[in-house]
C-alpha cells in the first residue's frame, strides 16, 4: 500500500525535516522571486523621488507612532475609493518606502494622497488635538510632537543605510542632509532653498510647517512627510498625455 | 508510574515554567487587548506618547501571539515530544536557555514598542537586535526538539511532532526572510528593511499570513493531535487523513499571503495565485478539523460530560469556522468589501480566541495535573464556568465585528441619489461606536473566564482538594 511509503519519513526525523523545508519553500519562491524583476512590477512614473531628509524624519515618526495600525496608504482601483481619496495608488509611489506603509486597516481614512489636501495649520491643529477639529474622532493626540526637536543630527546615517538598500541618495544628498533639512523647515521665505530644490526638485515644500520658527520640531517633520504623500506624481499631466495619444 | 518517577524520566521543570508563563502572558495579552479596545471607545484613554493605540497595538498582538501562544507551543511541544518519543529532552540546559531566552525576547520586544522602536511590519515589529536574539533562541529550540526526536525510543514519530517540526522550521524560514534589514548603526535601534514598496508588501504578507499558518495553526494542530486523543482516550480518527492534510496544509498555506494585498499595486497574477490557494486551503484545514472531531467516535458521551473535551471540540468548531471564513474573505469581490474593516479583526479573533485560545486552555487543563502530580484539576465546575463565560465573550466579540465591519464597508461605498458618496469618513467612525463597546464587553468576559482558570490552576498546583465536588462524586458513585 502506498501509504506505507510515508513510513520512511516517520522513521527518519531529518528526512522529514528536509521534506518539510522543500514543501514550504516552493510557494514563497514562485510568488516572491519574480517580483524582483522590477521592470515587470513597477511601471516607471515621472516625479517619484526619494524623501528629503526632513520628510524621511517624518516617515520615521509615522513608523514610530504606529500610524500604519489605523491608516492605510494604498488606494484601491474601486469607484468609491477613487472618489474619496483620489487616483488609485501606483507601485512606483511606494518604491522608496523601506518598508511599505500600505497598512491593513482603516480605523482612520487612507493617507496615500493626503498631501496638500489640508493646510499645514489644519494638520498641526488636528495632530495636536484631533477632537478640536473632528469631535467624533477617536485618534490619539500628538501634541508632544510640537515640543520635541526632530532627530536630524544623524539623518545622513539613515540616508546611508537607505542608499545601501537601493534608494538613489548620492554623496551630495548625504553630505548636505542636515543643511537640506534645516532649509526645508525654515522655508523659502526666510532662507536659501536652492540647494534643496536642486537635489529634490522645484516643487519641494519648504516652509515652517508647525508655525514655530524657533525650533525644527517633530511636528515639522511629520507634517512635511504628510504633505508630500501622493503628490509626487502629477496625474493631471499624465491624463493629458494619455488623452493626446 | 508515580509522578516523581516521571519527573526523573522526563524534563518537566522546563514544561512547568513554560506553562506558568503561558498563563501569565495570556492575562497580560488579554488585558492589553481590552485596554486598546477601550481606547477606541474612549480616546482619552490614550496616554501619549508611551501608551497610545499606535504603540500599544503591537504590545497586544505580540503578547497574545508570541507570548501567550508561543509559550503554550513551547510548553506543549516539550511535553508531547518527551511523552511520544519516550525520552527526556535532549539537553536540560539548552531547554532552560530557550525558556529564559524567549521570555527575554518578549520583554525586549514589548519595551521597544512602548518606546517607539518598531519595524512597522505587522507581527514582525521587533527591531533587528531583538530579531537576532530570537534567531539564536529559535535555533536552540529546533536543536532541542529535533535531537529529542532523533534519539527517541519509539520507532515512529507521532503525528503531533510532524506539525510541531513544520512549525519550528517554517517560522525560522519566515523570520529570517522577512527581517532582512540594515541597522542605521550598531548602537542605533533603528533599521531599514532591505525591501521596499511592492516587494516588501509581498514578503511581509508571505510572513504575516504564515505566522498565522504555522505559528497559530500548524503548531496548535500538533497540540490538538495529542491532547484530544489523550483526553478522549481514543486513537486519532484517520491516519491517512492526517498524512494527506498535513502535507497539503503546509504546501498550500505558503501561497496564500497575497490575499492580504488584493486590489493593491501588487501584480494581479500574484493576487490571483494567493486567492486560488487560499480557497484550496479550505480543504486541508477542514481535514484537520474532521480528524480531530471524529476522534471522539465511540466516545461522544464525553462531549456531554467533560468540559476539557468541550474546550477542545469548540476550539475545532471555531477553527472550522474561521478556516471557512478565511477562504471566503480571500475572494477578491468579498475582499473588496471586507478589507480595511473590522470584519478582518473579527475573523482573526474567531481564530485567536476560539481556536488558539480554547485549544490551549484545553491543553493547560490536561497538563497541569500531570505536571504537578495531581489526579485532576481542582474544580471541574470552574472549568465549565470558564468555558461558557469565554464562549459568550467570543460571540459578543465576533458578532460585533461582523456587524461593524460589513456596515463600515457598505457605508464607505454607498452613494446618494446625486451620485456622490453618502457618508463622510468620520460618520462611519461614529457608527462603529456601539460595536466597539460590545467588543470591550466581549474581551472582559474572555478575561474573566481566564481569571477563573488562573484560580483553578493555582488551587490545583497548591494541591487543594475540592471537598464539595468530591462529595458529589462519591454520592453519584453510591447512587
Amino acid at each position: 500500500m502506498k501509504w506505507m511509503k510515508h513510513d520512511k519519513l516517520e522513521r527518519n526525523s531529518l528526512l522529514l525535516s528536509g521534506f518539510i523545508i522543500v514543501t514550504v519553500l516552493i510557494g514563497g519562491i514562485v510568488e516572491i522571486v519574480p517580483l524582483f524583476r522590477q521592470e515587470t512590477v513597477i511601471e516607471p512614473v515621472e516625479g517619484v523621488r526619494p524623501y528629503t531628509p526632513l520628510e524621511l524624519a517624518g516617515y520615521n515618526i509615522y513608523v514610530r507612532e504606529g500610524c500604519y495600525n489605523c491608516h492605510s496608504q494604498q488606494i484601491r482601483p474601486l469607484r468609491d475609493e477613487v472618489v474619496r481619496y483620489g487616483h488609485y495608488s501606483l507601485a512606483a509611489e511606494s518604491m522608496y518606502d523601506h518598508p511599505f506603509q500600505w497598512g491593513s486597516k482603516r480605523t482612520g481614512p487612507d493617507l496615500a494622497r493626503v498631501g496638500g489636501k489640508y493646510s499645514d495649520e489644519w494638520q498641526v491643529a488636528h495632530l495636536k488635538e484631533p477632537r478640536d477639529l473632528v469631535p467624533e474622532s477617536i485618534m490619539p493626540s500628538y501634541e508632544f510632537l510640537l515640543h520635541r526637536a526632530a532627530k536630524l543630527h544623524d539623518i545622513h546615517n539613515h540616508m546611508k543605510s537607505l542608499a545601501a538598500v537601493g534608494v538613489p541618495y548620492g554623496e551630495e544628498h548625504i553630505k548636505m542632509a542636515r543643511k537640506d533639512a534645516t532649509a526645508q523647515a525654515i522655508g523659502e521665505a526666510r532662507t536659501d532653498t536652492s540647494g534643496l530644490q536642486e537635489r529634490y526638485g522645484d516643487n519641494v515644500n519648504a516652509r515652517d510647517f508647525d508655525g514655530n520658527p524657533s525650533m525644527i520640531s517633530e511636528m515639522d517633520a511629520l507634517v512635511a512627510y504628510l504633505q508630500v504623500l501622493g503628490t509626487m506624481v502629477d496625474f493631471e499631466a499624465a491624463k493629458n498625455v494619455e488623452g493626446n495619444e | 508510574m508515580s509522578s516523581s518517577a516521571l519527573n526523573e524520566k522526563y524534563n518537566y521543570d522546563v514544561v512547568r515554567l513554560f506553562t506558568l508563563a503561558t498563563v501569565f502572558w495570556g492575562i497580560v495579552g488579554f488585558l492589553a487587548g481590552i485596554f486598546i479596545a477601550a481606547q477606541m471607545v474612549f480616546p482619552d484613554l490614550n496616554i501619549e506618547p508611551y501608551l497610545s493605540f499606535g504603540r500599544l497595538r503591537p504590545v497586544h498582538t505580540s503578547a497574545v501571539i508570541f507570548a501567550f501562544g508561543g509559550n503554550a507551543l513551547f510548553a506543549t511541544s516539550y511535553f508531547i515530544v518527551q511523552r511520544t518519543c519516550g525520552v527526556r529532552l535532549w539537553s536540560d540546559k539548552l531547554a532552560m536557555f530557550t525558556f529564559w531566552g524567549y521570555q527575554f525576547f518578549i520583554v525586549l520586544a514589548a519595551l521597544g514598542y512602548v518606546l517607539g522602536v518598531t519595524q512597522s511590519k505587522e507581527y514582525a515589529e521587533p527591531e533587528w537586535y531583538a530579531d537576532l536574539w530570537l534567531t539564536i533562541v529559535w535555533v536552540a529550540y529546533l536543536v532541542v526538539y529535533l535531537m529529542t526526536c532523533i534519539k527517541r525510543k519509539e520507532s515512529h514519530l507521532y503525528v503531533a511532532n510532524w506539525f510541531y517540526l513544520s512549525f519550528i522550521i517554517t517560522v525560522a524560514v519566515l523570520h529570517l526572510g522577512n527581517n532582512i534589514s540594515i541597522p542605521v548603526s550598531l548602537t542605533d535601534a533603528k533599521s531599514y528593511s532591505a525591501f521596499a514598496g511592492v516587494q516588501s508588501a509581498m514578503i511581509q504578507w508571505w510572513y504575516g499570513h504564515n505566522a498565522v499558518g504555522f505559528f497559530l495553526t500548524a503548531g496548535f494542530l500538533g497540540m490538538m493531535y495529542y491532547f484530544i486523543p489523550k483526553q478522549a482516550n481514543r486513537p486519532v480518527y484517520s491516519y491517512r487523513l492526517s498524512i494527506v492534510h498535513f502535507w497539503s496544509l503546509i504546501f498550500i498555506y505558503i501561497w496564500a499571503g497575497p490575499h492580504h494585498l488584493h486590489y493593491t499595486s501588487l501584480p494581479d497574477w500574484a493576487q490571483t495565485l494567493g486567492m486560488t490557494f487560499s480557497i484550496m486551503l479550505w480543504m486541508p484545514s477542514w481535514g484537520g478539523m474532521i480528524n480531530g472531531v471524529m476522534t471522539l467516535s465511540g466516545a461522544w458521551h464525553k462531549l456531554r460530560e467533560d468540559p476539557i473535551i468541550q474546550f477542545m471540540i469548540i476550539a475545532l468548531a471555531f477553527y472550522g469556522m474561521s478556516t471557512f471564513e478565511g477562504p471566503l474573505m480571500s475572494i477578491r469581490a468579498v475582499n473588496s468589501l471586507s478589507h480595511y474593516t473590522d470584519w478582518t479583526i473579527g475573523h482573526v479573533h474567531s481564530g485567536a480566541l476560539g481556536w488558539v485560545g480554547f485549544i490551549s486552555f484545553g491543553a493547560l487543563y490536561y497538563m497541569v495535573p500531570h505536571l504537578w502530580g495531581r489526579d485532576k484539576m481542582y474544580s471541574t465546575k470552574l472549568i465549565s464556568i470558564h468555558l461558557w463565560v469565554a464562549t459568550l465573550g467570543i460571540v459578543c466579540y465576533i458578532t460585533a465585528m461582523w456587524v461593524s465591519g460589513i456596515m463600515q464597508g457598505l457605508m464607505w461605498r454607498s452613494y446618494n441619489d446625486m451620485g456622490f458618496l453618502e457618508y463622510s469618513f468620520v460618520e462611519t467612525v461614529m457608527a462603529m461606536k456601539p460595536f466597539y463597546a460590545i467588543r470591550v464587553l466581549g474581551g472582559v468576559l474572555y478575561l474573566a473566564g481566564a481569571l477563573v482558570m488562573v484560580y483553578n490552576i493555582y488551587k490545583t498546583i497548591r494541591g487543594d482538594v475540592n471537598q464539595k465536588e468530591q462529595n458529589l462524586q462519591a454520592q453519584g458513585a453510591a447512587a
